[in-house]
């Protein structure tokens, strides 16, 4: 069939297309024709389709999302915000940060490796998009059943590819999360997480200004990866004698990334780019439309000139192609040899393939003739919006009456003593060293922390040690009991963890993972951790900067749990002052800062001793939580504490071990009066964390908490090579560490 | 007077600005090189950092030894210029045939990542001095093809001439013959290892330890001495 150019499909009003193939609804494909005045060309169809898709055009989630914007507290900080490639804050001392979190669930459990891979080179481009270097790496990761025999399938293809990619990109690794649970297993989560740093005059947008300005793409070549739909489109509707089953799933090129990322920060250096884009989901359908509806004029694209890897690609693969490595540059016509120049430094094809229009029309070219003519805002930006029925599950009020709290508890020290070690060695409680190690942590020379710390913490000034750091977390079973609660608990930690390691918490991004949007029960969760989430960073003063929504997480009737990630920004004038979670020094005292109660709902305890779920998750006390933050920040700046580490999954017995084994020292702790030992050890009360204090600093130390009006207990002294719980029981370091270590590599091995 | 060390960069080196950190800390003045470039621009001493150069696509540094850059390197490195070799540049020297042997994938397959304790067999070198030999430092490991291998001639060539210039201690992280985390050649003036002393010169940063700076002060004072 001959190419179906807009003139054509003036002229052809009742050629059936395959908009439903192509994952449009039917109002949908009529709002097309509205907007178009006549049926859209094949090469149109692929664009809208693709960029109107709940990936790209976020219609179920952007009701909820709007509160980001509407509930924003008021900072100086934030110096770009929602919508952007990634949110930017500032950070003092001239230096920017852009950060952000994104998911890559679905390619990974289809493709374990090339799906975390190009998580990874994906969030990494729309880091230097902003016209950062990037600096660092986290990975948040949510697997199945630990020992299903899928999961030992998709973990180690996931962090083979994270690590693949990421090291390759010379981009330390310095946090994530590894979480197992059951109701992942068809839909494991890959979040993947990055930071970037520049001048604040450095930073770019993404958008095509200038009359007359070259568009210009480089990297590598497009190819036939990653195209969904639009093979469907081409093969049968177009061209059926081509073969139609190319893969779906992306594959990576973590060297031709790097080269990537030197040439483009050269040509930000210079000043040669007016504008930039990356080329991610939806490829040169996204980047173009992005880019002339985010501008002042139109585009004029020449679709003949995109590099292919495969030259039999038909218009409309090229459109909506995934390749992975490619960027567009908008720059002008006088610097256009220099920027080629740069990229022929860096061995990377670069062509100019369109260019800015004084119009307001998207146009591209095949063979000379049009086959797009749009108004590039209706794709960009007017998609569809829906307002899907939430209903709050019919189950949910009896999952919560299910109380935690009524759970049989250990009746003698010899069963908690069990119950600490079961606990310690559960896969999610378990060292996850065997994931990190394959992670590398030290390259570019400014890693300060990475995990197991509290947070990842990245040096960005040699001069004076300014420094930022980085936490992400997420507990899928806390926002199951409560969606509200479990996404401010969620962002409680991190800002804990943060604080923790005495950064100053500034800015948040989120990548929100849910079932069906279709689901009333599944909407109704996704609302409520929005505005959990929403009046949680109001109430702490950290924006959302932006993030990633992924829905779909779902296999049959059956969705994952609501599983909010929240990613903490923050800042530390001096890396010197950091604080690391290893006990440092033999006869410091340990404190406990904040209230312990009786909190067992969806915490550690209940799922590793009677795999339970039900109840209320912790409280929240978001006042108390900036309060904490605020003493452990001032701790660590005035060289009060040695060592610090936030209470968490598993409560204090897994925080004291943790830091105890990091450390090579044990510790003795005496159960403070007005507690039980097991209340103690495993309750999952929020707005904690245990420190480690000098002698000399216990007196200013309690006074400074005193002053402020936080609660803190003595609770014991950093001694021994064992955890002596007096009274109850001790557990050598050296038994601690085979159950704590053993565990995931006997899982995987 | 400080000596000037060049710092090759090619396309998929990583660890190259991080080297230049490192020798700027020991005292001694960078100098970035490109690998597209022949001109060594005169400097004293040459490191080739660790990264994955080409991707470490056909074979880690099998691509990189062809680069115009190693050209004028083999003939100086044969007339005595000191070369140090890290990770990926170790892979560049053996491909290039300044140093023996070859280095495959880990054996347990995975990526590696660890601060590696090392003993130091041999401080007479360029780039060893300020090591006492037996000595024992820990040096951050991270690698996919990290297995030194050569034919059993080898090794007991080498192991003869002292030349095995690191070992691994308590753990042989990737299966590498004796054990070996570095060699020299038999005039000391190439040296090659896969862990990362540049990672490892900062108090704070990385391992925590500074047991890599005396790669960078060996290699200048022996140059402000020559001088």
């Amino acid at each position: 069939m001959s190419l179906d150019t807009t003139e054509n499909a003036a002229k052809t009003p009742d050629v059936e297309l395959p908009w439903a193939e192509l994952g449009l609804k039917k109002d949908e494909y009529e709002r097309v024709v509205e907007i178009l005045g006549r049926r859209p060309t094949g090469a149109e169809l692929a664009m809208y389709s693709v960029m109107w898709s709940e990936h790209c055009s976020y219609k179920s989630s952007k009701v909820h999302l709007r509160q980001f914007g509407e509930k924003a507290p008021q900072t100086d900080a934030l110096l770009v915000g929602i919508g952007e490639n990634a949110g930017v804050v500032d950070v003092g001392n001239g230096y920017a940060v852009t950060f952000k979190v994104e998911s890559h669930n679905h390619p990974s459990y289809v493709e374990p490796y090339q799906g975390a891979a190009t998580g990874v080179g994906g969030i990494v481009r729309d880091i230097i998009a902003m016209g950062a270097r990037p600096v660092a790496v986290v990975d948040p990761l949510r697997m199945g059943a630990a020992d299903h025999p899928d999961t030992k399938r998709v973990l180690p293809g996931v962090v083979a590819g994270i690590g693949g990619y990421g090291n390759c990109l010379g981009l330390p690794n310095i946090g994530g999360e590894l979480v197992f649970d059951a109701c992942y297993q068809g839909n494991p989560l890959v979040n993947a997480g990055a930071i970037g740093v520049m001048r604040h005059e450095d930073i770019h947008l993404a958008k095509a200004s200038g009359s007359g300005n070259k568009v210009i793409m480089y990297g590598a070549r497009t190819g036939g990866d990653g195209i969904g739909g639009a093979s469907i489109l081409a093969s049968e509707t177009f061209d059926d004698a081509k073969p139609s089953k190319r893969p779906a799933v992306q594959v990576g090129d973590p060297f031709q990334e790097k080269l990537l990322i030197e040439c483009t920060l050269e040509a930000f250096a210079e000043k040669l780019v007016v504008g930039i884009q990356d080329l991610g989901a939806a490829g040169i359908s996204c980047a173009t439309s992005e880019l002339a509806s985010n501008g002042s004029g139109g585009m004029r694209v020449e679709l003949d000139d995109v590099p292919l890897r495969d030259s039999t690609l038909s218009p409309e693969e090229i459109l909506m192609s995934e390749s992975q490595e490619r960027m567009c540059a908008v720059v002008e016509p006088e610097k256009v040899d220099r920027f080629l120049e740069i990229c022929e430094k860096w061995d990377v094809i670069a062509t100019v393939i369109g260019e800015v229009t004084d119009g307001d029309r998207l146009e591209i070219f095949w063979h000379g003739e049009k086959i797009v003519d749009v108004d590039p805002r209706t794709v960009a930006h007017d998609g569809p919006v829906y307002e899907r029925p939430l209903a709050r599950p019919d189950w949910q009020d009896a999952l919560q009456a299910d109380d935690a709290g009524k759970l049989p508890r250990p009746s003698s020290s010899a069963e908690l003593k069990d119950q600490v070690l079961a606990l310690v060695s559960s896969p999610n409680q378990a060292s996850k060293k065997w994931v990190t190690q394959q992670y590398d942590h030290f390259v570019q020379g400014n890693t300060v922390l990475a995990q197991p710390e509290d947070s990842g913490m990245i040096r960005i000034d040699e001069e004076t040690g300014l420094g930022v750091a980085i936490a992400t977390d997420g507990n899928g079973r806390f926002a199951k009991l409560d969606p509200y609660t479990g996404a401010q608990l969620a962002l409680a930690e991190a800002y804990r963890n943060v604080a923790t390691t005495g950064a100053k918490p500034l800015a948040v991004s989120d990548c929100l993972n849910f079932g069906s949007p279709e689901d009333p029960a599944v909407m109704w969760q996704f609302a409520e951790a929005i505005r959990g989430l929403a009046d949680g960073c109001q109430q702490l003063g950290t924006p959302v900067t932006g993030g990633n929504v992924s829905l779909y997480n779902q296999t049959g009737e059956a969705a994952i749990h609501p599983t909010p990630v929240v990613a903490v920004l923050g800042v530390i004038d001096d890396v010197a002052r950091r604080t690391p979670v290893a006990f440092q020094e033999e006869g410091q005292l340990l404190y406990l800062l904040g209230d312990t109660s009786e909190e067992f709902g969806g915490s550690a305890w209940s799922q590793v001793v009677h795999e339970h779920l039900g109840g209320l998750p912790p409280k929240v006390d978001l006042e108390r939580e900036r309060l904490l933050g605020e003493i452990l920040i001032s701790a660590s700046r005035d060289g009060m504490i040695d060592a610090a580490h936030d209470l968490s999954d598993g409560g204090l017995v897994q925080a004291v071990v943790e830091s105890a084994l990091l450390g090579g020292k044990g510790a003795r702790l005496i159960v403070p009066e007005g507690l039980d030992a097991f209340t103690f050890l495993f309750s999952e009360s929020a707005g904690r964390a245990i420190v480690s204090i000098p002698r000399s600093e216990e007196l200013r130390f309690n006074d400074m908490c005193g002053a402020r009006g936080l609660p803190v207990t003595r609770i014991g002294v950093v001694d021994g090579d064992s955890v002596d719980i007096q009274g109850e029981f001790a557990l050598s370091l050296d038994e601690l560490r085979t159950a704590h270590e053993g565990t995931i590599p006997a899982l995987l091995a | 007077m400080t000596a000037r060390i060049g710092v090759v960069t090619f396309p998929g080196s990583l660890d190259d600005r991080d080297t230049q950190r490192a020798i700027r800390l020991a005292g001694a003045e960078p100098v970035a090189l490109w690998h597209k470039d022949k001109d060594l621009k005169q400097v004293d001493a040459v490191v080739l950092p660790g990264g994955f150069s080409y991707g470490d696509y056909l074979r880690a540094g099998a691509i990189s030894r062809f680069s115009p850059v190693m050209e004028t390197l083999i003939d100086q490195a044969k007339a005595g210029l000191p070369v140090l070799g890290i990770c990926n540049g170790f892979q560049v020297l053996t491909e290039a045939h300044l140093l023996p042997g070859a280095m495959l994938g880990n054996d347990h397959l995975h990526f590696i990542c660890r601060d590696q304790k090392l003993r130091v067999e041999n401080a007479d070198t360029a780039w060893t001095a300020d090591y006492d030999a037996g000595q024992e430092i820990h040096i951050p490991l991270k690698n996919m093809d990290g297995r030194y291998v050569a034919d059993e001639r080898t090794l007991d060539m080498l192991e003869a001439e002292g030349r095995v210039a690191f070992r691994y201690v308590d753990v042989n992280p990737n299966g590498s013959l004796r054990d070996i985390a570095g060699i020299t050649n038999e005039a000391g003036n190439v040296v090659g290892l896969m862990p990362h002393p540049e990672h490892a010169v900062e108090p704070l940063i990385g391992s925590g330890r500074t047991d890599g700076l005396p790669f960078f002060t060996s290699i200048l004072k022996k140059l402000v001495a020559a001088s």
